[in-house]
């Protein structure tokens, strides 16, 4: 089957990004395909590279690119989400004049439309939040 | 290609920013010439509310937008029947019209959609 994953939480207050990596990783294995996770709300928090976790926790962030390698998966910030919250790549810091770039690896910012384009080229959307 | 969607409203207007940033997903969807549903269940049908007045909370109104829809060719707007009645709310009483539907139609309908959107 062909998943589109949705994650609207972000990560450590809520198991929404958890939920989200360990059906992702599930449905992988089992040899289904994932053609994006969109990350919308709050969810966008899950693309940042700043975050550091103490040593003993997971590390949501870090879990996320290293999946995307992997499996060369589409992980999706929504730009509009990710502007009112402060998730920038290289190109959104210098088009909104800020100081500074926080975009993890294997992440990409871009419209709803990839949304709504996943949905309509997936059997099934699948929505994490609460 | 176009799916049935339908975009399940749960919360209400100000308190998060699910119902807010669900009516971007809404606009996109009707760009992308889907066949859109709206559904207000739960707290969700306080988003359809007349009269509602932001100015003490610094958030903007954003309920209009649900008057602009009509623009955007999303005409189908249902309302749970249930949720109306424990929150003492009435047809009259919302910004746009709506089909009021019971907990059991809300099952049909759900069923009828290839896509479910939950905000």
């Amino acid at each position: 089957m062909k998943f589109i994953i949705q994650v609207n939480k972000g990560p450590y207050q809520h198991q929404t990004a958890d939920s989200a990596y360990q059906f992702i990783s599930a449905a992988l294995a089992k040899g289904h395909e994932v053609l994006r996770v969109f990350f919308y709300h709050d969810g966008v928090n899950n693309g940042t590279r700043l975050t550091a976790p103490p040593q003993d926790d997971r590390n949501v962030v870090h879990r996320w690119s290293a999946l995307a390698a992997e499996h060369d998966l589409d992980l999706v910030i929504c730009v509009a989400a990710a502007q009112r919250r402060g998730i920038l790549d290289e190109r959104e810091m210098n088009r909104l004049d800020k100081d500074a770039h926080n975009l993890a690896p294997g992440f990409r910012i871009s419209g709803l439309g990839q949304l709504i384009e996943g949905v309509v080229l997936s059997d099934r959307l699948v929505v994490f939040g609460d | 290609m176009i799916k049935k969607c339908l975009y399940v409203n749960r919360r209400a207007p100000y308190g998060t920013s699910y119902a807010l940033e669900a009516i971007d997903v809404v606009l996109i969807g009707s760009a992308f010439d889907q066949d859109i549903s709206l559904l207000f269940i739960d707290d969700g049908v306080f988003q359809l509310k007349s009269d509602q007045d932001t100015t003490g909370i610094e958030m903007k109104n954003f309920s209009s937008a649900y008057s602009a829809f009509e623009m955007y060719d999303v005409e189908k707007l249902y309302v749970s029947k249930e949720a109306m009645t424990a929150r003492g709310l009435k047809k009259r009483d919302l910004v746009v019209d709506v089909e009021v539907l019971s907990d059991n139609a809300i099952k049909d309908l759900m069923d009828e959609h290839d896509v479910i959107f939950s905000f």
